[in-house]
């Protein structure tokens, strides 16, 4: 075989990915150009910043909530304290991010020492995120700080008279790191090892208790970036930011050929995956006369098909091996 | 001792708690009055205003029991909502009974489609129900938009309100909705070895399959059941406003009824299911919300004090979060203990 089997989903999701983008080429005038392709990276910055976190956990055998709330929560507290109390955001960047590494790392806590599911401790997560948001303030903060302002718009021009944003820089160091993290230190090998089987992990002698916590507190590092980033691109604080990213996470992750049962996935996976909803939108705004819901309902179509497609792989050698 | 180790001790110990506080905090709240013929006051209230969750969480301990989870309850309630109304709304005369009648039954016989459809990818398929039902979870959003063409449709009809906020015999007739079903679950798995079928297949679906139990037909009931009651609980919550709305009727039910089912001590991992603990456990976060209301905390930190409810009702279900108390106590006291007792004897 040309190609190792287990990077067919990736190779999938790259080719889905390269056919949609062709697809609305012919489509469509003008769609075609170098600078389509980087709106798909500038508008979905953040949506990759929390996948790549969102993959981890995936990976781990596990699953986060919450990632929505904390993005909300992030640019909430930013514009709070850098609006209202006037702190300089060298020092309330920082803060964030620590903030949501500590939010991520007690929610791994609890959900290892406690035995109490992912699901249910990130909900509960999602829930006090999203109500601390209100705490602060139930309306929006604008930010019009320099720094916020400097950062939303600034070019970073490439050849070919196209350009990005800071936040899309940002971004593909986050996904670079991921890729790293993932396959090239041991913590991600144990992040893999967890996924595949926890007890084969504890009795191989990994420390299970520490990868399971550092994954949930990569998660929320990842959030809390992906809410500095957010606030760049909105340039306010409000407690409605980000509803229902958490969906939208786990179905990149998914879409980019992640296993939900954890163990199998890469990080470059989901940053297709991510691509994917970013031109399934980007085809139906130029489309223009289809509704929003469209998008929900070929994301749903997509993820479908996605999982059929894995079952297919996954059922085949294991019938092959009786 | 023994009472504590009932299943529905801790559940039951929450919600004679809550009710407490109330009863403390105001007098009022246990008051009944009956005002033309019907039954008002805050308990009433609470189970009016509960039954959809009640039922969403009915059909999800069923789910739940056999291993898996429905996470697309919320978007099949949007959309038999929306099915309903929008039959209701092309009709001529909208009050009239017949059209009432083959509304709801064709947004029943929709979330039964819908039921089946997350059943068969379970059941048929194989896939990992968290997935299977986050398609449709996602996609019926979509849908239930595309039914309402992303507006409120909102029906005026009789006849169609009387399912959400009509009375019967002085009480709400979504009350008596909630316990007909409540009650043909409990005899159908009770009374029936149907409930030992779903509990076998939750707890171990290879050992199940090898004693002769149709597990893809349990899948396929329990999913179709969890349909079937999302969509009454649906058709409730549209009727009691007289309007559906795609995008926002019930918003977060999933969690809700899960949360319902994970307090009322069915695990998650499957297995033994408690439907009485689910339908107190619903109860419970209905309770907490109107609570929420009544002591006047402001509605932005509603989801706070949520979030820290869910997490004591967890962390009071934990096994492992009670022994490290226990052993904690223990070790503390334990030594001094012994050394007591030995002078003593």
């Amino acid at each position: 075989m040309l190609l190792n089997r287990k990077y067919l989903p990736i190779a999938v999701t790259v080719f889905l990915f390269a056919l949609m983008f062709l697809a609305g080429a012919f489509r469509y005038t003008g769609f075609f150009s170098l600078q389509v392709f980087f709106n798909l990276l500038i508008d979905n910055a953040f949506l990759l910043i929390v996948a790549v976190g969102m993959t981890f956990v995936i990976v781990s055998g596990g699953i986060d909530l919450s990632v929505g709330s904390m993005i909300a929560l992030t640019t909430m507290i930013s514009a709070s304290l850098v609006q209202e109390q006037g702190w300089p955001p060298a020092v309330v960047i920082p803060l964030v991010l620590v903030l949501g590494t500590l939010f991520g790392w007690g929610m791994g806590a609890v959900i290892h020492y406690f035995k109490i599911q992912p699901f249910i401790v990130t909900l509960a997560g999602m829930f006090l995120a999203r109500g601390l948001c209100y705490v602060i303030s139930i309306n929006t903060i604008t930010i019009d700080h320099p720094f916020y302002q400097k950062m939303a718009q600034t070019k970073v021009s490439l050849p070919g008279g196209s350009f990005v944003s800071i936040s899309v820089l940002i971004a593909l160091v986050v996904v670079a790191a991921g890729v790293y993290v993932a396959h090239y230190t041991r913590l991600g090998r144990n992040v893999y090892a967890l996924g595949g089987s926890e007890q084969s992990a504890l009795l191989m002698g990994l420390p299970v208790a520490r990868t399971k916590i550092a994954v949930y507190a990569i998660s929320g590092f990842c959030s809390a970036l992906a809410g500095v980033v957010f606030t760049f691109y909105m340039l306010s604080g409000y407690g409605l930011h980000a509803m229902g990213l958490e969906l939208d996470t786990i179905a990149s992750v998914v879409i980019g050929g992640t296993l939900l049962t954890g163990g199998v996935g890469y990080v470059a996976g989901t940053f297709f995956g991510v691509l994917i909803q970013g031109v399934i939108q980007t085809i139906i705004s130029f489309e223009g006369t289809l509704s929003s819901w469209w998008t929900k309902i070929v994301i749903g179509l997509l993820l479908f098909l996605f999982i059929l497609f894995q079952r297919l792989l996954l059922v085949r050698p294991a019938a092959r091996k009786l | 001792m023994r009472i504590r180790k009932h299943h529905l001790f801790w559940p039951l110990a929450m919600l004679a708690a809550l009710l407490l506080f109330n009863l403390i905090y105001s007098p009022d709240f246990f008051s009944l009055q009956v005002r033309g013929g019907h039954l008002y006051g805050s308990l009433i209230d609470i189970l009016n205003f509960g039954s959809p969750l009640m039922l969403v969480a009915i059909g999800m301990t069923l789910v739940i029991a056999t291993g898996g989870i429905d996470l697309s309850v919320g978007s099949v309630v949007a959309i038999a909502g929306a099915m309903a109304c929008l039959t209701i709304s092309k009709g001529s005369d909208q009050g009239s009974l017949g059209l009432v009648l083959s509304a709801v039954g064709l947004s029943l016989v929709l979330s039964l489609a819908l039921g089946l459809w997350n059943g068969l990818l379970v059941s048929g398929v194989g896939m990992q129900p968290i997935i299977a039902t986050l398609i449709l979870m996602v996609a019926g959003r979509g849908i239930a938009q595309l039914i309402t063409s992303g507006q409120i449709i909102t029906v005026t009809s009789d006849s169609y309100g009387y399912i959400g906020s009509g009375s019967l015999a002085g009480l709400p007739f979504s009350i008596f909705l909630v316990a007909a079903v409540f009650a043909a679950a409990g005899l159908l798995t009770r009374r029936t070895a149907l409930g030992l079928f779903i509990e076998a297949v939750g707890r171990n679906p290879a050992a199940s399959r090898l004693a002769g139990i149709r597990s893809r037909y349990v899948l396929l009931a329990v999913y179709l059941f969890c349909g079937l009651c999302a969509g009454i609980a649906g058709l409730i919550l549209s009727s009691n406003v007289s309007s559906a709305d795609g995008n926002n009727a019930g918003l977060w039910y999933e969690l809700d009824a899960i949360l319902a089912v994970v307090i009322g001590g069915t695990s998650l991992t499957g297995g033994r299911f408690y439907l009485t603990g689910t339908v107190i456990g619903a109860l419970i976060i209905q309770t907490l919300t109107t609570t929420i209301y009544m002591i006047g905390v402001p509605p932005e930190i509603t989801l706070v004090v949520k979030a820290f409810v869910v997490l004591v009702v967890c962390l009071v279900q934990s096994e492992a979060f009670r022994q490290a108390l226990v052993r904690r106590w223990k070790t503390r006291h334990y030594p001094a203990e012994r050394e007591a007792a030995k002078h003593a004897s």
